[in-house]
């Protein structure tokens, strides 16, 4: 249908590229906000403190104003850091043995790589948001559930995976399915953390091709692609864990 | 780490602040008038009517922002039907394309959400406004459009901060919005980790005054 002017393969890479980053951001994601979630529900209070600065913090900064700050921020803290380390490491060594010569102990320069940082502020910023669904979720549960697993003598660990975690998920269903659809569009902001995503890719092809509308056109068709196999998964999941009333 | 840079560039994050202000504010205000007639359509029996405006909020509900700004400010330019026309004169400016964007894109965002509150409007109320007698404006005006701002308002106030955050892609098309500031001043002194965490706080007090404004205003329907 469009004539991709031999780019056609690198652009299937970066489309694929791109799900990656949407999937594995979409893991970490969930198990942060399940981890904030339960901090922001249990009883000690510098728990919840520290999940309820985390949700405000990242819901009230954009997420490309944090991936700049993780990606160009986060590198630059790490290397002075190393550097610091390196630098007074040497001192002590050097106070101790007169004659010691200067060692890198630490790397004198760690390179974050864009996809890697992509990934980690994505499921950073999205963990809170899933923190919020999760804690609904989890407290539309029925507390005699849980004080039934008690009763059980369940422990814990088992209280959460067999009672909790497969209850709360069919409430947490539909706020996940809206979370996982605005984290598959932010993940086009990796693209200017120069990760050769397909919107990266688009924009290259389009100087050298000078045909940019047809480029971000395919772009955005496969994101439509992406949202609508989506929603009508979810639509599927919906109907089949939705709770059954006699 | 130097804030004293934040300081002396301080007028860079002023006119950054500005200019993010008034191009969202700006686009709220377009995309709301866009989305009361599309919302109320949207339900409308006649496929023609319906299709068009279904297909435009798919589109813009269904793609990235960034990618909608991509394909109109660098897109455009591969028409040279539009490149000859006046049309060009207003498509090559950074501000016009961003606005253009960001008005359509919250304007459907803003039609599902009236949308939605229209098509849960309940029954009873109007029928009860009908058997007192009301006109139909009365009922309009005493009875849905109360109802249905009062349960709007929640779900724009979202999209309102979505808006806001949203807006930080403008900075990457050369516009000097509160990330192109800092864009800007990052270049300059290399101090990535200032440049942005200035913005960051900037975004996020712009966030919390509108939830603020909103909590208030919602509080005015809380006993009604």
């Amino acid at each position: 249908m469009f004539d991709l002017y031999g780019y056609k393969d690198i652009f299937l890479a970066g489309a694929w590229l791109t799900l990656q980053v949407a999937l594995l951001s979409l893991l970490l994601a969930v198990v942060l906000g399940l981890i904030a979630a339960l901090a922001k529900l249990s009883h000690s209070s510098v728990l919840t403190g520290i999940a309820t600065v985390y949700t405000t913090i990242i819901r009230g900064i954009p997420d490309l104003i944090l991936m700049l700050l993780i990606f160009f921020g986060g590198q630059m803290l790490v290397n002075n850091m190393s550097y610091n380390f390196n630098e007074w490491l040497n001192g002590v060594m050097t106070g101790y043995y007169p004659n010691h010569e200067w060692t890198s102990y630490l790397p004198d320069y760690i390179d974050i790589s864009p996809y890697f940082a992509g990934i980690v502020t994505i499921g950073f910023i999205f963990g809170a948001y899933m923190a919020e669904t999760f804690r609904g979720a989890i407290l539309a549960v029925d507390k005699g559930q849980m004080e039934a697993a008690t009763a059980y003598g369940m422990n814990k660990y088992k209280r959460f995976s067999r009672i909790m975690f497969p209850q709360m998920m069919r409430h947490a269903l539909p706020g996940l399915g809206n979370n996982w659809l605005v984290l598959l569009k932010t993940t086009a902001l990796v693209s200017i953390i120069g990760l050769q995503d397909m919107v990266k890719i688009a924009g290259d092809a389009s100087g050298s091709t000078q045909k940019p509308f047809t480029f971000y056109l395919v772009v955005a068709l496969v994101f439509l692609l992406y949202t609508t196999i989506s929603t009508s998964f979810l639509k599927w999941a919906e109907h089949k864990y939705r709770i059954q009333t006699r | 780490m130097d804030f004293s840079i934040i300081i002396t560039e301080y007028q860079f994050y002023l006119t950054g602040l500005w200019t993010t202000t008034w191009l969202v504010a700006l686009s709220l205000l377009i995309g709301l008038i866009i989305a009361l007639p599309m919302g109320v359509l949207r339900s409308h029996p006649n496929w023609l009517i319906k299709g068009p405006i279904w297909a435009y909020m798919y589109f813009f509900r269904g793609t990235p922002l960034l990618v909608q700004l991509f394909l109109v400010y660098y897109g455009v330019a591969q028409f040279d039907a539009i490149r000859d026309s006046s049309l060009w004169y207003y498509f090559q400016e950074a501000w016009f394309c961003a606005l253009l964007v960001f008005s359509l894109n919250t304007g459907a965002y803003t039609a599902e959400i009236v949308r939605g509150v229209i098509s849960t409007m309940p029954e009873g109320e109007l029928e009860a406004a009908k058997a007192y007698g009301m006109s139909r404006w009365q009922i309009l005006k005493r009875i849905t459009l109360p109802n249905s701002v009062r349960r709007a308002l929640p779900a724009y106030s979202n999209e309102i901060i979505f808006m806001i955050h949203g807006s930080a892609i403008a900075g990457v098309v050369t516009i000097v919005d509160i990330t192109g500031a800092a864009r800007v001043v990052n270049a300059r002194y290399y101090a990535p980790f200032e440049a942005y965490l200035a913005a960051g706080i900037l975004y996020m007090c712009l966030t919390f005054s509108v939830i603020y404004l909103f909590k208030q205003w919602e509080k005015r329907y809380k006993y009604i």
